[in-house]
């Protein structure tokens, strides 16, 4: 018995509200980095379930693009945040608050 | 069987997604988005798309979060006390918008698919001939722009991580 | 049981014997071939030619003490050893050993995974094994296990860069990322109608990029800086003693073995002999008298093709030494700028021109 392409769907789903509550909530600079990507992950798991559910190849097409994509933000991310570290000693995002009021 | 593989895949991809969250040392939570990532890519395999699931394992978990690594033991980043900011109320504010979006995203889903069959896979529309067809076609254009972006990344990321000179604002000598 | 299930067992217990049993090889090669490459005999006590030496070192390994560093996190301290002996355990599932035979009257190919995919996963999975490097030397909480941590695995990720590169130009003439296509297509041609379509002769300056980055990517001499004994103590595995550092050997020498079997996969013709074949020869084995009733054809054809695809491993291996006990290590800076400013440019040529070649039909 082949397994319900719904179910692709829920766990992606679950996988993005975890990643959200992560980027959300956590206090450490590359936490939320790490969430952020949980949450890729997640809608690229969505994109090729449907992909597969519509039997169209352009899904695939668009988690490649997401994939090289994801590659180049995390690596410009994380050399902001040496820059960051560099400044000002901390990657807590709680102490990022030069724009605050 | 393959419903065993997927509760399986599904399972340890959920599990180490919590433990991403709420893990306190950064290294532990990199090393479970490894554990995510490489289940999700067991998940690609299963859907029908071979390609995909080595990209992921071979972009993702090999180059992206060893990147992770690196500038996590660069910056010397500590445990931290505990996980959650000290705004108060986002823990559960966070925690509750978070299951009001996943619920409603799976409401929505399993009004529109709970009993679509999956489709049979059309191996040959899904192999990595087609794939490569499709991608240096149709998508030549998005594809020689992803290789320009990654090229600015590269060397935009060099330039903000480098070592700052005499005079600049930034480490300690 | 389905036949091709228990093919499939049949074929992954003969690779991982395999795989296993290369580190008390190795352990012995690497003892008494430099000997007589420097003119003194090497172990020779234990057994003929000192063959038991190899037990003597697991005896020594498992009584070893079992290390517990202060401050180190104790999960990652014992994951990474792990890591790194299983990750080099995932790549043998695509490289084959033969064609496809007929045993008990069933065919199927001797690959455990007969993939159109097959390289595009072996670069995947063998990328994981940075991680055994990099989680053994953090979590030793110890400078140089930390230095040599990150040392070695910026290393394999600078030079699998080049080796992914010069392992794609050596698919191209095949057209196929299926093992099985590449060594065919090594058997069924010929350059200048003489010689065979060895991707060593089709590109020689892929296979050079692609042994160069081999070193490389084992960490074997001359690109052995982070764990060489004189710089950095033993770096990553300075903290590591008995059964787990004899995980991170067999981890080492086992991705060893395998990038040595897909040199000679890719590059060497891999289960083939030139211009013999090895079916032919697996018949006129079982044809011997008092063999036939033994085994069949496909049996020994397939005895036949492991043999010569091991012979061609073990070669290499020997050059893995070889090189070991003659070159001088390479400094870090020079490791680096080797990798990024040499060997990736030449892959990229190499991978330029064999698709030049391949458009215009001459390969």
């Amino acid at each position: 018995m082949s397994v319900p392409i719904l179910w692709y769907l829920l766990l992606a789903g679950a996988l993005f509200a975890i990643g959200a509550f992560g980027a959300l909530t956590r206090r450490s600079g590359i936490a939320v980095f790490l969430s952020i990507e949980l949450m890729l992950n997640a809608a690229n798991l969505t994109l090729v379930a449907y992909s597969r559910l519509l039997g169209d190849r352009t899904g695939q097409m668009l988690v490649f693009f997401a994939l090289a994509v994801a590659a180049a933000e995390a690596a410009v991310g994380l050399a902001l945040f040496i820059g960051i570290y560099r400044l000002r000693r901390t990657i807590d995002v709680g102490r990022m608050n030069l724009m605050r009021w | 069987m393959e419903l065993a593989i997927f509760v399986l895949l599904a399972g340890t991809a959920l599990g180490s997604a919590i433990l991403v969250v709420f893990h306190r040392n950064p290294v532990s939570s990199t090393m479970s988005l490894v554990v995510t990532l490489v289940a999700t890519a067991g998940l690609f395999l299963m859907l029908g798309s071979p390609f995909l699931a080595a990209l992921q394992i071979l972009l993702y978990t090999g180059a992206i979060l060893v990147l992770f690594l690196f500038v996590i033991m660069l910056l010397n980043v500590r445990r931290e006390r505990t996980i959650h900011s000290r705004a108060p109320g986002l823990t559960w504010g966070a925690a509750i918008c978070s299951a009001i979006f996943a619920g409603a995203t799976m409401r929505l889903f399993w009004a529109a698919y709970a009993t679509a069959p999956t489709p049979p896979l059309d191996a040959e529309a899904f192999s990595l001939r087609a794939v490569a067809r499709e991608l240096f076609s149709t998508y030549l254009l998005p594809f020689e722009i992803i290789g320009l972006l990654l090229l600015v990344a590269v060397v935009a990321a060099s330039w903000i991580a480098k070592r700052p000179g005499p005079g600049e604002p930034g480490e300690v000598p | 049981m389905t036949p091709s299930v228990l093919a499939t067992a049949a074929l992954m217990g003969v690779w991982l014997f395999t795989l296993i049993n290369v580190t008390p090889i190795m352990l012995w090669l690497e003892r008494r071939a430099p000997a007589f490459m420097q003119d003194r005999l090497g172990p020779n006590r234990l057994g003929p030619l000192g063959l038991f030496q190899a037990i003597a070192d697991v005896l020594k390994f498992i009584f070893k003490e079992d290390v517990n560093p202060a401050g180190a996190d104790r999960t990652l301290f014992l994951l990474a050893p792990t890591i790194g002996f299983v990750a080099s355990l995932l790549t043998y599932l695509v490289i084959p050993f033969g064609p496809v035979v007929e045993i008990g009257g069933h065919s199927f190919p001797l690959v455990v995974i007969d993939s159109d995919n097959g390289m595009l996963m072996f670069l995947a999975l063998a990328s994981l094994s940075v991680y055994g490097l990099v989680l053994a030397g953090y979590s030793s909480n110890n400078k140089w296990s930390l230095m040599g941590g990150i040392r070695a695995s910026a290393q394999m990720i600078s030079y699998e860069l080049a080796l992914a590169l010069s392992v794609l130009a050596a698919l191209i003439p095949a057209g196929s990322l299926n093992l099985t296509r590449v060594v065919e297509h090594q058997v069924g041609h010929t350059l200048l109608g003489a010689i065979p379509a060895w991707g060593v002769f089709v590109q020689p300056l892929g296979f050079l990029v692609f042994l160069v980055a081999a070193f490389a990517e084992t960490n074997r001499l001359p690109f052995d800086l982070p764990e060489a004994e004189s710089e950095l103590v033993a770096g990553y595995h300075t903290e590591y003693g008995g059964l787990r550092m004899a995980l991170f050997y067999m981890g080492e020498y086992q991705s060893m073995a395998i990038l040595s079997a897909l040199a000679s996969t890719l590059y060497f013709g891999g289960w083939t002999i030139p211009f013999v074949d090895i079916t032919s020869v697996g018949a006129w084995i079982a044809g011997l008298p008092g063999v036939g009733d033994l085994i069949g054809t496909g049996l020994a054809t397939a005895l036949v093709g492991f043999t010569v695809l091991m012979v061609k491993t073990y070669a290499f291996l020997f050059f893995f030494i070889w090189v070991r006990w003659t070159f001088p290590r390479f400094r870090y800076d020079q490791l680096m700028r080797l990798g990024w400013k040499v060997l990736l440019p030449l892959a990229l040529v190499n991978f330029i021109a064999i698709a030049a070649l391949a458009v215009a039909g001459k390969v």
